[in-house]
């Protein structure tokens, strides 16, 4: 890229515009690949201009008129990216749905945005939107990616992808002209893309992002890391979520850079390795997970290995961010750091995946420092960024050598940032979302008139750095009976740290005490189970094991330890909880799609159990009812305990005794 | 042979007669495992044999594919009677197998498992295999990418280069299959391809037994245990009892079957 500053090329207004310069300037070089029958096959800017032109020719020809939406659903693979860039090719509006939701809520979100055709990646999408097409009048045409297992279905209302881009070509003479004219008409503040939001509460709300939007967001964030076109991102976060559309298709489109997809979700660590990206994005739980399969297979390790690991790593904490961030070191760290590198980081960073990382984000909830600095530490420059779909992702970001794990960054390029009275953060910026999708109502009580928009979150600013830290989600954050400030995610957070805790829920707003739901993470659990020669024959059982209790029992004091700490949230100590019987789940509707728990789902579903902690009783029996992935509904029984957690300080100490 | 081919309730052509068993007795010493039975597998069907334990299922199944001779009888393949072969010889005739004991070579990769479902193909010198140079290579090219296919189709590109030993047993049933359909066969047969597994591994498999004879217009023969499996997947079912045949029809027919209800269920004697 050399056109970092000023304004973009008038003609720049749109992704196919995007297309079209890149051809012009990256033509040869790889725009996407993919592994497929154990071989990376990849497709330059020409030719990924070529299919996405056959596409978009193809669906004019089926009828697509300029403004429809159209649903993409299935698992990251190039033609489904291409198929967005056609959409807009035509005129229309792309939405790509999660591709694991049920088949209720792609229903909702067909029938909410009238999408008139929805390209699904497989069998499997098919069948989810086929299972509710009798409800959605507008739905004109199925479009299939993968046709195994399809053989024998009415083909009336299906068509192969192939097939709709061998018409394209065929027809490419007659539809050119009209095609152009198309791109021609597009402005700026057309819409780009709709993307629904998995919500916390409530039915998912389509946010309508504009061309402006993505590109100006793509423009400002690339130039702030620095993304070159030589760069690589690997693609295996869900099409439907707002931060793979700005990564994979808006910076991809801006800066030139290569999208690779994995073989299947099964494969994606060691596709990862091959790959070997320069850019990566990657939520906290991921890094949780790699961390503790690290650690894990650290523990099978000869003693040797063991020790100098443990040696290594030590030395790597303490001096490596520092490394990383170019700030001095003494000599003799240095040159032990090099030596580090050579035995234990570099081949760890290229086991992982990691050897060629050069700006790697997390998001989307706090990461534990423990797991942040670990990455620091050996060389890896992960960051921080907070954002969410209503701004195109990017509200603010940490910049190279300001990297902690407690704040989230400075306001991002031509982002500005308010804190209201409350503590609620707002921001404005090129990237703030157009408008919800046919609820004029939200969007009114989201976006004000100047364009400023509430995150929901509750922060502030910190003095000195400008750096701004996230408390909770605003409507979370409360007052316990005695007047405390009560912020339950910032109690989950510090749960959440230890390995062997998955989930947490606190509850105690207008209550005495706090209590808490856990679940144990069944990797490290089920691995600690293994080596101590512990029995047990399901989640359930491990989950309520004496044990299991015990050590859940004492990361909770020492959580409490910490807390007790913090003047303004010492109130918030965990008096009593329990683990629960089952792992909260999507499916349930317990979490969101990007899991994040929704507190009131939980609450009411497992009132019973909430009253049994406040009500001091020590077991209970209860019954909950469970989604399989199909949709089926099913039920499990348990008896749970329920258990005291040491508390500091004495100004609660009466509820816990 | 007449062409009496049909098209099933759901689409798919079932042709002529593949295999013939004519008038089975098979012995071992004293023991008659399989008495005068008779049946026939067509071209592009599911067909099951089932029975309780030691009804001589499995003893059918090794007549099929070559590896019992049977005393009496005459085993009819692609319209012509089949003298007595060598196993190998069967594989090359397009007869391919899983085991319901998994037959594995436990220390190999996924990959170089079901590359062995290749090696009735293989054809160049040992030479040439050596110095992996002209022929050789084209073919193991050529087999590569067939074996692709397959793993792609059976989804365990996860597991291609895990040895199989490490693998759970359902994933080891399911390379089993990749390496009897990377032989690319006419027939397929499957030993208790679900023995053992639990609900969702069933239904997996029953999916991929079912897209093989959709996809690859795989005949297959299967015994299986699990009953509800069976009247799911198969076009028509042999229902075996000490080594008699004792029906053999549609599941539906099958399941009204007096004398399959009292194998099954036992008789009351009154």
């Amino acid at each position: 890229m050399t056109d970092r500053t000023g304004v973009p090329d008038p003609v720049l207004h749109s992704m196919p515009a995007l297309l079209a310069r890149n051809v012009a300037r990256f033509g040869a070089k790889p725009a996407y690949r993919e592994k497929e029958f154990g071989i990376w096959q990849s497709w330059t800017w020409s030719e990924t201009a070529e299919e996405i032109e056959a596409l978009a020719l193809g669906l004019m020809d089926m009828g697509l008129c300029a403004g429809e939406h159209v649903a993409i659903i299935g698992r990251n693979r190039p033609a489904l990216y291409w198929s967005f860039v056609a959409i807009q090719s035509a005129g229309a509006i792309p939405v790509p749905l999660y591709q694991d939701a049920a088949a209720e809520e792609i229903a909702y979100a067909l029938d909410h945005c009238g999408a008139v055709f929805a390209i699904c990646g497989d069998q499997e999408q098919v069948d989810k939107v086929h299972e509710v097409q009798d409800r959605l009048p507008a739905l004109r045409k199925l479009i299939y990616l993968e046709a195994r297992g399809m053989r024998r279905y009415d083909h009336a209302a299906l068509t192969a992808y192939g097939d709709v881009q061998a018409q394209g070509r065929t027809r490419r003479g007659a539809l050119q002209g009209r095609l152009q004219a198309v791109a021609d008409a597009v402005t700026y503040d057309d819409t780009c893309v709709m993307l629904y939001t998995s919500g916390t509460t409530g039915r998912p709300k389509g946010v309508v992002l504009s061309n402006r939007n993505i590109i100006e967001t793509s423009k400002n964030s690339s130039a702030f890391d620095h993304l070159r076109a030589d760069d690589e991102i690997l693609a295996y976060l869900p099409m439907a979520w707002v931060g793979d559309f700005i990564f994979s298709i808006g910076q991809a489109y801006w800066t030139g850079f290569c999208v690779n997809c994995p073989e299947s979700a099964d494969t994606m660590m060691t596709d990862l390795r091959e790959i070997g990206p320069t850019y990566y994005f990657a939520p906290p739980r991921v890094f949780e997970t790699q961390l503790t399969n690290v650690m894990i297979r650290m523990e099978d390790a000869s003693r040797f290995k063991k020790w100098l690991f443990d040696r290594l790593m030590a030395l790597a904490r303490r001096v490596g961010p520092d490394i990383l961030d170019r700030r001095p070191v003494a000599a003799m760290d240095r040159l032990l750091y090099r030596l580090g590198e050579v035995l234990v980081y570099g081949p760890l960073k290229n086991t992982l995946g990691f050897s060629r990382v050069r700006v790697g984000y997390t998001a989307g909830e706090a990461i534990g420092p423990e797991i942040f600095d670990f990455y620091r530490a050996l060389g890896i420059n992960l960051k921080q960024l907070y954002g969410q779909t209503e701004a195109s992702v990017f509200i603010t970001q940490q910049p190279d050598g300001e990297v902690r794990s407690d704040t989230v960054g400075v306001p991002s390029p031509g982002v500005e940032l308010r804190i209201a009275e409350d503590g609620e953060v707002f921001y404005r910026s090129p990237g703030t979302f157009v408008r919800y999708y046919k609820n004029d109502a939200s969007t009114a009580s989201t976006k004000d008139a100047e364009g400023w928009v509430a995150t929901g979150d509750a922060g502030f600013i910190e003095e000195g750095t400008g750096h701004l830290r996230i408390i909770d989600r605003a409507k979370d954050v409360g007052r316990m009976a005695s007047g405390a400030l009560f912020a339950p995610k910032y109690v989950e957070n510090k749960l959440k740290f230890f390995p062997n805790i998955l989930e947490a829920v606190v509850f105690g707003a207008g209550r005495e005490m706090c209590v808490a739901f856990l679940n144990i993470d069944l990797t490290a659990v089920g691995n600690w189970a293994e080596r101590n020669n512990i029995a047990y024959a399901s989640y359930q059982e491990l989950s309520q094991h004496p044990q299991v209790l015990a050590t859940i029992g004492a990361h909770v004091a020492e959580v409490n330890r910490s807390i007790a700490d913090d003047d303004m949230l010492s109130g918030c100590q965990v008096h009593r909880f329990l683990v629960l019987h089952k792992e909260l789940d999507a499916d349930d509707g317990e979490m969101t799609r990007t899991r994040k728990v929704r507190r009131g789902v939980i609450g009411e579903k497992y009132a019973d159990l909430i009253d049994a902690l406040f009500g001091g009783k020590s077991e209970i029996y209860t019954e909950t009812e469970v989604t399989y992935e199909d949709g089926r509904k099913g039920k499990i029984r348990a008896t749970l305990i329920l258990q005291d957690a040491v508390v500091v300080g004495d100004a609660t100490r009466m509820a816990a005794q | 042979m007449k062409d009496d081919s049909y098209v099933t309730s759901d689409g798919r052509t079932i042709g002529g007669v593949l295999m013939d068993l004519r008038r089975i007795t098979l012995r071992f010493g004293g023991v008659e495992a399989i008495k005068d039975i008779s049946f026939d597998i067509r071209e592009g069907e599911i067909r099951a044999i089932i029975g309780p334990n030691g009804a001589g299922k499995s003893s059918m199944l090794n007549v099929i594919s070559g590896f019992y001779v049977p005393q009496e009888g005459e085993v009819w393949f692609r319209g012509a009677r089949r003298p007595p072969m060598k196993p190998f010889q069967v594989a090359r005739q397009g007869i391919a197998r899983t085991f319901q004991n998994i037959a594995l070579f436990e220390g190999m990769t996924v990959l170089d498992n079901v590359m062995t479902g290749r090696l009735t193909q293989m054809k160049a010198s040992m030479l040439s295999e050596a110095i992996w140079w002209g022929k050789a290579q084209r073919e193991e090219l050529a087999n590569r990418e067939r074996v692709e296919r397959v793993i792609d189709f059976l989804e365990i590109q996860h597991i291609r280069k895990t040895p199989v030993g490490r693998l759970p047993y359902g994933l080891k049933k399911r390379v089993e299959l990749a390496r009897a359909l990377a032989a690319q066969p006419r027939l397929l047969l499957l030993d208790e391809p679900m023995a053992g597994m639990n609900v969702e591994e069933k239904e997996d498999m029953s999916r991929f037994i079912l897209d093989v004879n959709d996809e690859f217009g795989t005949t297959i023969a299967l015994i299986e245990h699990d009953m509800g499996v069976v009247m799911d997947l198969s076009d028509r079912v042999v229902v075996m009892d000490y080594g008699r045949k004792i029906g053999d029809g549609t599941p539906h027919e099958v399941r009204n079957n007096q004398e399959v209800i009292d194998a099954y269920l036992g008789v009351a004697h009154d």
